[in-house]
């Protein structure tokens, strides 16, 4: 049975998921670290596999390494695999660690007007680390903590990683509870993420992807913002490595 | 040159010898990957790299000797500073240094650290003492495109001898009038500066040196309509980014022999990159030497370049001087005629533009485009959001791009770059 890689090299986290015989076989994650080359060789110790497919930011350094892999943006590589999960979705949303994605999906998993954001980090699973930081909380724990805010609390304006985290020190000091102060910062990622899928032209149903839909708090204000659930695979951020090895599969069977 | 004959001719124009060595280091590495590993380059892309190890050196030397004769020389940075009138002068026109991160702390104390990075370029470039062009110029010729540089210009007249000419902001009559005055002035200031009369012989002498110029550089603009490319869009930059400096006829004289290769090359059959590889417009802010950063992306990313709709490109080139009057006056009139048809994002409204740059990409057969905004040029960075419209109307995959000349988001950009292909192919 031939088997299909796909690897996504993020900035936080690496997945990769193999294929076979129109299922995935195999699938697994490890943290990225300061050294992904270290990581790599410890992921594929007898070298690479020979339909090996990668993307994510790190597909350059993965093409140095193993010069017969492919490569592909992570936003087709997204795309494909947000439109296998959820054939239905029209409009795919992935934050990940680094980067924000809006993508207007064609048929097939073909991509149409995208979104990134800037060098900037704001909105991003950065973001929600670093200002997880201040409250002292896990950054798996922020989301649950922000949805015991009152809905009625201060708004985070600030969209900047610095002047939010400023921001949020100014609240905590005038005595406002950390949940209400979270609370405000998802809002405010909720803000500019529902901004970015606008200028793709948002359509529903939304398929929301990468490490950060994991987030309750960010998935449920987009619902509300939306009035409508997004759709979340089971492991939200395996898309990209999925979608690789679909993108293989179908070009070399 | 040898290097000692460098040396003396930098340290006569008193650079900062350190820096500038570490400078001229950055830019051979930076021409090296850039423009050396490309396969498949025309012949006469060897002018273009002769030019450019040389930018700091013989041309200067060139500049210097001619200064000893007496000539003067006029530092520009926009495309509406009539290189006729110069020439008429007999003056040297040349562009200065404006595309590199250089003396950026020093910039930032005469101008906001929001500025974008052209300007805080050119005003680091002069205070840290880089530019050798800078520092050979008897004037230098600013003008009102837009706020940032308008009242960077106030701060760097403390440094430089400046004459600044009013570029009005909409192209009615009393606004042609405005900038007919301003070139009267321009010409006024440069018989000042040079000592010689601006004539109707000289003046049509002058037009046609510029026009041949613009004449060869639309021929080469016009040839990128073939498929597959027989340029890419990094040395077809660079044609343009040197039309700045060198001297013009030789320039134009290099540059037909370019074009006589190119179509040699097309009637072959041959390019740059496959048939089929997908075609884009880069259109938006000028690039100035070695403002690469996009161009090499792009380019990287499994595309080629097929047109520059720039101040550095098209912008600069589509239009002749009328070259019939034979009166000071009517040549005068003719100049304001022709600067006034740049659509510059500096104008209200400017929709002349959009239309030129949908025509410009059916030309040249484009599949798609791509804006190149400067971080914290307003005028383009409102003029992406129009013509984002105006491409979906035409039907054309459009993708704006924001950055400065920083190498921090290269992989973002990449990224952002590399998906837009994929969509097109």
């Amino acid at each position: 049975m031939n088997t299909y890689a796909g690897l996504d090299i993020g900035s936080r986290s690496i997945e990769l998921v193999v294929r076979g015989g129109g299922e995935t076989v195999a699938s697994r994650r490890l943290a990225t670290t300061y050294d992904p080359a270290a990581r790599l060789r410890e992921l594929f110790p007898d070298g690479a596999p020979d339909r090996l497919a990668v993307t994510g930011y790190g597909r350059e350094l993965a093409r140095e390494l193993f010069p017969k892999a492919l490569t592909i943006t992570e936003i087709k590589a997204h795309a494909l695999g947000a439109a296998h999960l959820f054939p239905q979705a029209r409009t795919l949303l992935d934050i990940g660690g680094q980067d924000t994605k809006a993508v207007a999906l064609l048929p097939g998993g073909k991509v149409g007007r995208f979104e990134m954001n800037d060098r900037c980090a704001a909105g991003t699973g950065k973001f929600l680390e670093l200002t997880a930081t201040v409250f002292g909380v896990p950054v798996e724990d922020f989301g649950r903590l922000a949805l015991t805010g009152n809905p009625e609390a201060p708004v985070i304006g600030s969209m900047c990683t610095v002047f939010a985290e400023t921001e949020a020190t100014t609240l905590m000091a005038r005595g406002t509870p950390p949940a209400d102060i979270a609370l405000g910062l998802h809002r405010a990622i909720v803000a500019r993420t529902t901004a970015m899928l606008a200028r793709v032209g948002l359509e529903l149903p939304l398929v929301f992807v990468g490490g950060v839909a994991r987030n309750p708090c960010v998935a449920r204000l987009l619902a509300e913002t939306l009035d409508a659930a997004p759709l979340i695979p089971d492991a939200p951020d395996m898309t990209g490595a999925l979608g690789a090895a679909l993108w293989l599969e179908a070009r070399c069977p | 040159m040898t290097d000692a004959a460098h040396m003396a001719l930098w340290e006569s124009l008193d650079l900062d010898i350190p820096a500038h060595d570490a400078l001229l280091a950055v830019l051979g590495k930076f021409y090296g990957d850039i423009y050396l590993s490309q396969q498949g380059r025309l012949k006469g892309a060897e002018y273009l790299d002769f030019v450019l190890s040389e930018v700091h050196g013989l041309r200067i030397k060139e500049i210097q000797d001619t200064k000893a004769t007496g000539k003067k020389v006029v530092g520009t940075f926009c495309v509406f500073v009539p290189e006729e009138l110069t020439l008429a002068a007999d003056a040297i026109q040349v562009g200065l240094c404006a595309g590199a991160k250089a003396g950026t702390e020093k910039a930032e104390t005469l101008v906001p650290r929001n500025t974008c990075d052209l300007i805080k370029s050119f005003v680091g470039f002069k205070l840290a003492r880089l530019c050798p062009y800078t520092e050979s110029c008897d004037l230098i010729v600013g003008e009102t495109t837009c706020d940032g540089k308008k009242k960077a210009y106030e701060a760097f007249g403390e440094h430089v001898p400046m004459h600044v000419m009013e570029v009005p902001q909409c192209k009615g009559p009393c606004d042609r009038d405005l900038f007919r005055a301003e070139l009267t002035r321009y010409k006024d200031a440069l018989e000042k500066l040079t000592g010689n009369t601006i004539t109707a012989a000289s003046l049509a002498a002058a037009t046609k040196v510029v026009n041949a110029k613009r004449q060869a550089l639309q021929r080469l603009a016009r040839l990128r309509s073939a498929d597959p490319a027989p340029i890419s869009g990094r040395d077809a930059l660079l044609v343009n980014q040197i039309s700045f400096y060198d001297d013009p006829v030789r320039f134009t004289a290099k540059i037909n022999e370019l074009c006589d290769e190119m179509e040699a090359r097309i009637k072959a059959g041959q390019g740059v990159a496959p048939s089929g590889t997908p075609r884009l417009l880069l259109a938006g802010c000028p690039m100035a030497v070695p403002n690469w950063k996009l161009p090499y992306l792009i380019e990287s990313s499994g595309a080629v370049i097929v047109g520059e709709e720039s101040c550095i490109g098209e912008r600069n080139t589509r239009d002749f001087t009328d070259e019939t009057p034979t009166d000071l006056d009517g040549m005068l009139d003719a100049l304001t005629d022709r600067y006034m048809k740049i659509d510059c994002a500096c104008f209200t409204p400017n929709t002349e533009r959009l239309d030129h740059i949908a025509a410009l990409a059916k030309e040249l057969k484009a599949d798609g485009v791509i804006h190149y905004g400067l971080l914290f040029c307003q005028p383009y960075a409102h003029e992406a959001l129009k013509v984002g419209k105006a491409m979906a109307a035409a039907g054309l995959p459009y993708l704006a791009i924001e950055t400065d000349y920083g190498m921090v988001d290269a992989g973002q950009l990449k990224t952002r770059v590399e998906a837009f292909v994929e969509t097109l192919s």
